[in-house]
């Protein structure tokens, strides 16, 4: 009974924490200076996180447009036209995949693709551009496993009432199947963006970091997460706190994000 | 205007295609790029000799030994925790608002990104509990991020075991908690046992939480309450102040083998589990 209490009290020991640090610093310099300033200068005494919120938001939507038709795509090929047998190699191959870390991941942006952005399209070649294809890759396993699951989970009747009806293969799928698979899909595309938006150590490596709005998809640009971990390490006083505060802001939409995906995986559930 | 179904057809099925073949050809781009160029320089004296000059010659033992203690102490702990959550959930409650609440905490933790696991480690842990830059207080953190996942594993693995086996247990006059540890677990252990397994493969693969817990230090670790530098934060500072491309390489290689041995062998006792289930 205690030990089930285990992960429920973590949870509140994180919010906990981190609300304890980074609430105080909010109040202190009031929300919408915190929020909507893009005057980012620690040692002054100047703490706005607009440009990281933007960075954050641009990156995932990048990754969002990289990541989710190509997942989606590789979902839908790999369940209805390819034999059950090699599905059954891919898909683990796949989800394989997922444990590379994220390390590995920025290092083969920042040696593989920055470069080629950098000399074919220009700019500093660690962008938004960047960041978001690297992130892209990574959130394909999330969106395609879990996309393939609700896509099979779809009943094989509906598919003979479309064949029935005189329906192609391609019409079958995206008039009955995928909308049939709909939430499910969603719930892999949100969790997919919940990781997209809290990923750190790739966004690192190839995003660049500059602390300002970005102007075009070539331009470098600093998340909400890295510039917690690129400064964490020597922040001492209010800057830590503004460190703590931003982690507030990152908390609030990944829960968010979670909350929206777990209802839209519970409906599934339900209507089974 | 309307395009024949069938041209739809072929059109579609050729951009899928198209799509899902350079998916996985970029996917596997990765893993030989990496292998490629690291795996020449993995040997045996890379991998059990000192780093020299910040990692810039010599070899990875240290890292080693934090890449292997980590998870360890970090799994030590978070095993109990979660398969005892996990029996409770199934084996001692119906499903009531205790159970949700308990469900709720364990899919949030899971959704948490690693950043702010290190920053929480580094506030509670590090600085709070005065336990410092250390093993024991990036086992700890690790051991937050890993519980969804056991304990997720673990009921799964638990509810899968008929009911039938419980029943005949229960009229041989056995007690409940006699019934969970000498027939619920044993038939439920291979699917905890691949929890655990995914749950290493996470640990080691994890930079951003235990660069602030367990810090960065290149020493030979003497005690849990030193600091260590696991691979994948030495690939990460290798790669990132550029000290040295070909190590970095070599580590990684050495990481995505170990990750990968792991995941597979989880899956290989997964399936192995499945297989006996449905026989």
């Amino acid at each position: 009974m205690v030990i089930a209490l285990s992960a429920i009290t973590m949870l509140v020991l994180i919010v906990l924490f981190i609300l304890k640090e980074g609430l105080p610093f909010i109040f202190q310099i009031g929300l919408p200076n915190f929020l909507l300033s893009t005057d980012w200068n620690p040692p002054a005494g100047r703490f706005g996180i607009f440009p990281m919120i933007a960075g954050s938001l641009w990156v995932t939507l990048g990754a969002v447009l990289v990541g989710v038709p190509l997942g989606l795509a590789g979902a839908v090929f790999l369940s209805e036209f390819v034999p059950r047998w090699a599905m059954r190699t891919i898909k683990p191959t796949i989800e394989l995949l997922a444990g590379i870390p994220s390390v590995v991941y920025g290092f083969i942006g920042v040696m593989v693709l920055a470069p080629l952005i950098r000399e074919y399209l220009g700019g500093p070649g660690l962008s938004i551009l960047a960041a978001s294809v690297i992130l892209g890759i990574m959130i394909l396993p999330t969106v395609m496993s879990i996309s393939i699951d609700s896509i099979q989970a779809v009943p094989n009747s509906y598919r003979e009432g479309a064949f029935a009806l005189g329906a192609t293969h391609w019409q079958t799928i995206h008039m009955v199947v995928v909308p049939a698979a709909r939430s499910g899909i969603i719930a892999g595309i949100i969790l997919g963006l919940g990781r997209a938006i809290g990923e750190t150590m790739a966004v690192i490596m190839v995003a660049g970091n500059a602390v300002k709005l970005p102007n075009s998809p070539l331009d470098s640009v600093r998340t909400l997460t890295a510039n917690i971990a690129l400064e964490m390490g020597y922040a001492t006083g209010m800057h830590r706190q503004a460190l703590f505060a931003t982690g507030v802001v990152l908390l609030i939409i990944i829960m968010l994000l979670n909350y929206i995906a777990m209802t839209a995986i519970r409906k599934r559930g339900r209507k089974k | 205007m309307t395009v024949h179904p069938r041209y739809t057809q072929i059109v579609a099925v050729s951009v899928l295609t198209l799509l899902t073949v350079s998916t996985l050809a970029v996917l596997v781009f990765i893993i030989v790029f990496v292998f490629g160029k690291g795996l020449p320089y993995v040997s045996f004296d890379f991998l059990f000799t000192n780093p020299k000059d910040m990692g810039k010659f010599g070899g990875i033992l240290p890292t080693l030994i934090g890449t292997v203690t980590l998870p360890l102490i970090a799994i030590g702990i978070a095993t109990p925790l979660g398969v005892g959550t996990a029996v409770y959930l199934t084996e001692y409650t119906r499903e009531s608002r205790m159970t949700r609440i308990i469900r709720f905490g364990a899919d949030c933790l899971a959704g948490i990104p690693s950043i702010i696991f290190g920053l929480f480690g580094f506030i509670f842990f590090v600085t709070t509990l005065r336990m410092g830059w250390s093993i024991i207080s990036g086992s700890l953190t690790l051991v937050f991020m890993i519980l969804p996942t056991i304990i997720r594993t673990s009921e799964e693995a638990i509810k899968s075991v008929p009911y039938l086996y419980r029943e005949v247990s229960f009229s041989l006059g056995a007690t409940q908690w006699q019934t969970v540890r000498r027939v619920v677990l044993p038939n439920a252990l291979p699917g905890i046992v691949t929890g655990i397994m995914l749950s290493i493969g996470r640990s080691i693969g994890e930079t951003a939480a235990i660069i602030f817990t367990a810090g960065s230090s290149l020493r030979m670790p003497h005690s849990i309450f030193d600091s260590v530098r696991t691979m994948s934060v030495h690939f990460y500072i290798l790669a990132r102040e550029g000290i040295s491309n070909q190590n970095a390489y070599a580590t990684a290689a050495v990481l995505i083998i170990s990750i990968l041995t792991i995941n597979l062998i989880s899956y290989w006792m997964m399936n192995m589990f499945i297989a006996k289930k449905t026989r």
